[in-house]
């Protein structure tokens, strides 16, 4: 099991001893686990494993049974329901299915996010532009989400969860509704907004993705992390890896980022 | 703050105007209830004040003198009475005073009154008392005095009609507060529904961190601009009837009860109050109690 560095500045999500009870099932078991700033982690496991739960959790859209939560040094689990939207202004989210606005256009989607936090329209008539043009659509900025491609919509979608700067983006499989060539597209969309400071974490059934992008990958199943290594989906791999893993990690990042 | 509010006020109108079919429909169900509100009101408040101006006749016993009683015996029983507890004044009011008097109450009828050949009225002697315990007394005492052809005394009267005022203003009283929920849920339906269609959006707000008064700001003001036109409507069509039933029946009510309307300033002013409050109050509980589930998840 990953072992946790209290007081560290470098964590950005820490999980400690946390357990999420259902009425009916487990969602997490004593799960901990640590993810630091600027790391690109794979959350992986089969449906019902907990993946959910775990974002869940991050988000306190649901309340840990045990256990505390820290994001960025902050125990979100004594967090006033108050306190619930300055956490989240502070994470991204990516969806499967986009969660675009039909009646906005590409431009109103995105500046929709900053005008939720109070951003003046000056601000955001320059910075919706630069956020478009990051994420590789800015012709398109007119458009409803409906003209636009499948990929095109991600990139929407994502330039939305990065509009206000947050520390960390969570993708809940973004991919699972492209083709492996606009698949990869987004992987390298995530891996350049990563490369700027942003804590990434995605949950994905792709295999061959995260086989390929060789960065950290927590396997969950049954409420448990049962491995929690770089580079690779299949389990032997990942316990093998286990063992030295923080001595290798800055070393296994430099090797297999990919521009 | 005010581009926070700017945004809320537009969002707000937005809402309002894309829904047009189902805000018009809030208008109508709140209009109808005010107007049933203002209705009794009107009524209420008539009623009150007729009740309070006849209750000022209740602390007066008018004694009626027979014809042949000359002024010097009337200044007799006059002096008995006074000495009676309870007996503030004793006033002599001749038949011509009385004549003069029940003309002006008749107004533009008052020529009728012309047309007789010799005047009908007796003299009277007007009592005020100043203890109204002591009103069933001074009334007793003076049926046994000699020379009067009657006492008249309202008391049984006023009895029953202070009776059926309370009746009618707790009846009114209930039946508002029933409105006012029914009015209550009518306009939370009538957001909840435009909640669903923007549940998505409300989603993604939450999403990228809006605070829950963020998300509920629009959907608040929606209400109370919902709230506010049928206040005005319902204002307007109460300010109309009433102006009308005033110069229809006005007159005609002051001669029968001698008690006169409320005059229609007073009604609008105080209608525009309760209207406006009662409005946005409905408009406010409604929104946000359609919000509550949606924002609680």
């Amino acid at each position: 099991m990953y072992m946790i560095m209290k007081g560290a500045k470098t964590q950005m999500i820490v999980f400690d001893h946390v357990t999420k009870h259902y009425k009916t099932n487990i969602g997490l078991d004593d799960v901990s686990v640590e993810i630091k700033k600027g790391d690109f982690v794979f959350l992986v496991g089969p449906s019902g494993a907990g993946k959910s739960t775990f974002i869940k959790l991050i988000l306190k859209e649901i309340e840990a049974t045990e256990g505390s939560i820290l994001v960025r040094g902050e125990d979100i689990t004594k967090f006033s329901n108050r306190r619930v939207p300055e956490l989240r202004r502070n994470i991204g989210m990516v969806f499967q299915d986009f969660r675009l606005l039909p009646r906005k256009t590409v431009f109103e989607n995105v500046a929709f996010a900053m005008e939720t936090v109070h951003k003046k329209s000056k601000v955001i008539k320059k910075q919706v532009p630069q956020l478009l043009s990051l994420v590789g659509i800015e012709s398109k900025a007119q458009k409803y989400p409906d003209e636009l491609s499948a990929g095109e919509q991600q990139r929407v979608a994502i330039a939305r969860a990065i509009a206000n700067n947050p520390k960390i983006l969570i993708a809940d499989e973004p991919t699972g509704n492209l083709d492996p060539e606009t698949a990869w597209e987004i992987m390298m969309l995530l891996e350049e907004i990563n490369r700027r400071g942003t804590t990434v974490v995605m949950v994905t059934h792709a295999k061959d993705i995260v086989d390929r992008m060789g960065k950290r990958v927590i396997t969950i199943e049954k409420g448990k992390i049962i491995s929690d290594s770089i580079g690779a989906y299949k389990l032997e791999q990942a316990f093998a890896g286990h063992e030295n893993m923080s001595d290798t990690l800055q070393h296994y990042r430099t090797d297999t980022i990919v521009l | 703050m005010i581009r926070r509010f700017g945004y809320t006020l537009k969002q707000a109108f937005l809402q309002v105007f894309r829904n047009k079919a189902m805000s018009l429909a809030s208008v109508f169900a709140i209009t109808a209830m005010l107007l049933i509100l203002g209705l009794f009101f009107m009524i209420v408040v008539n009623i009150n004040t007729a009740a309070s101006m006849i209750e000022q006749d209740y602390d007066s016993i008018e004694i009626f003198l027979l014809d042949e009683t000359t002024e010097d015996q009337a200044d007799d029983l006059m002096k008995d009475i006074k000495d009676e507890p309870g007996v503030e004044s004793v006033t002599y009011r001749t038949k011509d005073e009385a004549l003069i008097e029940l003309k002006s109450r008749w107004g533009d009828s008052g020529y009728l009154l012309d047309s007789l050949q010799e005047n009908p009225l007796p003299n009277s002697i007007v009592i005020r008392i100043d203890n109204l315990e002591a009103a069933d007394d001074v009334a007793a005492k003076a049926q046994t005095l000699e020379g009067i052809e009657d006492v008249k005394y309202y008391k049984e009267t006023v009895d029953k009609l202070m009776k059926a005022t309370n009746f009618i203003q707790l009846s009114a009283v209930i039946i508002m507060a029933f409105l006012i929920i029914v009015s209550v849920v009518v306009v939370s339906n009538t957001i909840k529904l435009t909640v669903f269609n923007r549940s998505s959006e409300i989603t993604i707000m939450k999403y990228v961190g809006a605070t829950n008064w963020f998300i509920r700001g629009p959907f608040l003001v929606e209400g109370i601009i919902i709230g506010i036109l049928s206040a005005g409507v319902s204002l307007g069509v109460c300010s109309l009837v009433y102006s009308k039933v005033v110069d229809l029946i006005g007159k005609d009510l002051f001669a029968i009860m001698s008690t006169p309307m409320v005059p229609m300033d007073f009604m609008v002013v105080n209608m525009a109050w309760i209207f406006g409050a009662l409005g946005v109050s409905i408009g406010a509980c409604g929104s946000i109690i359609s919000m509550r589930k949606f924002l609680d998840a």
